[in-house]
């Protein structure tokens, strides 16, 4: 210790009685916590970032980490986080970077709203001996059905983009997350019948093979974007914002754009790779309808394209104006949402939770008469199957799923994942820490999740006497609140439990 | 000889089919504001006469389209490769995120001309702007090469903040380095013999295209602005 540093916030205890000094945790942690000397085995506690690699790994269980009980004088005011960060600025200068969704406690939706089911009446439905269906078709629909001259309905759609059930895989880039992590998404994705999506790193030779199932971003700096790329999508993605940096643009630092990053986003190596905060050329909803059309033109009026946004203040009226851009899908991503490094400030206190952005943007849309002109898509720490039912009811079409995604693969939340030494194999680029991650392992971990997921979408529409997701789709009826605010159920248009 | 279009009566989407349909070289004629011309086209030569719209040459992939008149906002956003020719003045953000191909505008360039431009490898941007740029020349500039001639027009000869937020490539500019405040990441200093050496087959090909005197050009000051690092925000952040 010396004067300016804080005691470290965990412990790394190992018990001497069962560690048989196989020396795993020494190779399996990049951070460096467990070392040894030729005789003893010591742990640098202050490296630990508790990501329980090395616990995980012990095949004696001869390690735990704990958090340190050695605290700062508690003052619910200055609490022990917000000194540290003080310190830190003090030593350093700099903006404070932080990992995946605020862990601040701001109030979560989803587990104030409670779901509906049948008694007596409209009897509930078995999905295991009834048909149940979780397909969803995303993109424009038309407002009343089309006839041709001989007086049959004509059956021509926009493109859509068609999903087996109402989850995707949301956008991360290759160099936030590594090459394994991307195989496995993409390897999923193409045997649920759903999509992952490229984020704004490019799209690897390697992974066009799943195009069909891969979406593909256009973000402010277009790495990686060319005019195969732009085809080998099965949906474009144009990122305007991110829900856990809200105004804030990318930054992949040049020392994590090696060769294969180099290639994929198309710059050099070593290059730092800058995603400016806004388009340069999108000053107003005709300037996004002009980006919307010029990638429509690009591939021949053949793919769905889709607005990603994070969830502001102003969100509906935004909505609005992204629907009446041509865009055929919305992607809104509420404040909670993950990142591989944002600015700590922006990501705790700027944007609005998905469940009220959800709520307020499908009711304008409706109160329009153009929410069939668009499919909704809400991401922003969707953590369950629960989840995406109360999210489908506020009015989503679909939701994006990453964070939960990528605790599939093993990440376990330590979110560090700014310092690019994933000791999982999943926000690294060090060959030897991606060579961890399996990529057919991770892909069945993440079926087996969806899957799950999908079963219980299945009971809980059963349970409500509904056989099909679209029949859930913006319906609020199968919604309750609980402990909430006269206001807080006016904007997600819920009745309070016992009404 | 070139199958001719005429532009009239036909919205962005008809024109694009029709230009799409001619495996040939194409001339559109009357182009009345048509957006998306050429837009991830792959090869083939398209002429414009009259005034086309925003996003001329989106994502162009090959080939060459050239307009004779002025053009709008958005020219040759994100183009990965082939020649794009104006033979007027051009709108905002000409050549954003172009990493590929040339520009050459024989008039001036309005706002943002060449932001976050970029290379990679054998692909180096070049766009070359015969009058002055507006403000943000070059902003976020990641690679390739801009020149701005001043050869027309009045006044500096680009507008404020020049490259600001640049992290490569090449800035040249028919001036002294005094004329233009550059941010504090860039160096720009007066161009060397060899400098302008390096750029003289653009310069050349731009004389070829309208008709200049690449004597008249290079009898003038020339400023070179590059970036000093590759890494401009390295310092700026924090593990928390």
């Amino acid at each position: 210790m010396g004067q300016w540093e804080v005691y470290p916030e965990f412990e790394v205890v190992r018990s001497s009685a069962r560690c048989t000094k196989c020396l795993g945790c020494v190779a399996q942690c990049a951070n460096g916590v467990h070392q040894y000397d030729g005789a003893q085995l010591t742990c640098d506690s202050a490296k630990c970032v508790d990501c329980h690699r090395c616990v995980a790994m012990c095949p004696a269980r001869a390690l735990k980490i704990v958090k340190a009980d050695c605290a700062l004088r508690e003052n619910s005011n200055w609490d022990s986080q917000t000194i540290k960060e003080i310190f830190k600025q003090a030593q350093s200068g700099g903006v404070l970077l932080s990992s995946m969704g605020t862990p601040k406690p701001y109030p979560v939706y989803w587990d104030k709203l409670l779901l509906n089911a049948s008694q007596v009446t409209n009897p509930s439905i078995d999905p295991l001996r009834e048909p149940m269906e979780t397909r969803v078709c995303l993109g424009k629909k038309p407002g009343r059905p089309q006839r041709g001259p001989d007086g049959r309905f004509t059956c021509e759609l926009p493109p859509q983009l068609k999903l087996a059930m109402p989850m995707l895989f949301s956008a991360m880039s290759y160099g936030s997350v590594s090459y394994n992590a991307h195989e496995a998404l993409a390897r999923a994705a193409e045997e649920l019948g759903v999509y992952y999506n490229t984020g704004e790193g490019g799209l690897h030779e390697d992974f066009y093979a799943y195009s069909p199932n891969t979406i593909v971003q256009v973000a402010s700096g277009r790495f990686g974007v060319h005019e195969g790329y732009l085809n080998a999508g099965a949906a474009i993605e144009i990122k305007m914002g991110q829900g856990a940096k809200p105004g804030i643009g990318g930054h992949l630092p040049g020392t994590k754009v090696g060769a294969d990053i180099s290639r994929t986003r198309m710059i050099p190596e070593g290059s730092d790779a800058i995603s400016p905060a806004p388009h340069h050329d999108i000053y107003s909803i005709e300037d996004l309808r002009q980006l919307v059309y010029s990638l429509k033109q690009s591939t021949h009026h053949k793919k769905p394209i889709i607005v990603k946004v994070a969830a502001v203040h102003n969100i509906a009226a935004i909505a609005s104006g992204i629907a009446r851009s041509g865009a055929d899908i919305i992607a809104i991503d509420g404040f909670r949402g993950g990142t591989g490094a944002a600015p700590t400030r922006i990501r705790d206190n700027v944007g609005i939770p998905i469940e009220l952005a959800l709520a307020a943007v499908d009711q304008r849309l409706r109160d329009e008469g153009i929410r069939n002109q668009v499919g909704i898509i809400a991401g922003g720490s969707i953590r369950s199957s629960a989840d995406v039912a109360k999210a489908i009811a506020l009015g989503a079409d679909a939701v994006y799923i990453a964070t939960a995604a990528l605790l599939a693969l093993g990440c376990h939340l330590c979110r560090t994942c700014q310092t690019g030494m994933c000791n999982w194999g999943i926000a690294t680029q060090r060959p030897e820490l991606v060579a961890r991650l399996d990529p057919k392992e991770g892909a069945k971990r993440l079926v087996n999740l969806m899957t799950a997921w999908n079963h219980e979408i299945m009971e809980m529409l059963g349970g409500m006497g509904i056989n099909s997701i679209e029949a859930l789709r913006g319906n609020r009826l199968m919604l309750r609140g609980i402990g909430l605010t006269a206001k807080e159920l006016e904007i997600l248009g819920v009745a309070h439990a016992g009404e | 000889m070139a199958y001719k279009i005429e532009a009239q009566g036909l919205d962005a989407a008809g024109l694009g089919r029709q230009i799409q349909a001619h495996p040939g070289p194409v001339e559109v004629v009357g182009c009345l504001g048509q957006r998306f011309i050429g837009a991830g086209m792959q090869r083939k030569k398209i002429r414009v006469t009259g005034i086309p719209g925003n996003a001329l040459g989106a994502y162009l992939n090959g080939g060459e389209i050239e307009v004779c008149a002025n053009a709008q906002d958005a020219v040759g956003d994100t183009m990965n490769d082939g020649t794009i020719v104006i033979h007027g003045d051009v709108g905002d953000t000409v050549g954003y995120a172009m990493r590929g191909g040339e520009i050459y505008v024989e008039g001036s360039a309005g706002y943002r001309a060449g932001v976050h431009m970029k290379e990679y490898q054998d692909k180096v941007p070049v766009m070359v702007i015969g009058g002055r740029a507006g403000s943000f020349l070059g902003e976020y500039q990641a690679g390739g090469v801009i020149l701005v001639l001043g050869l027309t027009g009045s006044g500096p000869i680009a507008g404020n903040f020049p490259c600001a937020g640049m992290h490569g490539g090449k800035v040249l500019l028919r001036c002294r380095p005094e004329e233009l405040l550059f941010p504090g990441q860039v160096t720009a200093l007066p161009a060397s013999a060899q400098d302008l050496d390096a750029v003289r087959p653009y310069l050349e090909e731009f004389c070829r295209r309208f008709g200049k005197d690449l004597s008249v050009i290079l009898n003038a000051p020339f400023t070179l602005a590059v970036p000093d690092s590759r890494n401009p925000y390295r310092q700026m952040y924090v593990a928390n």
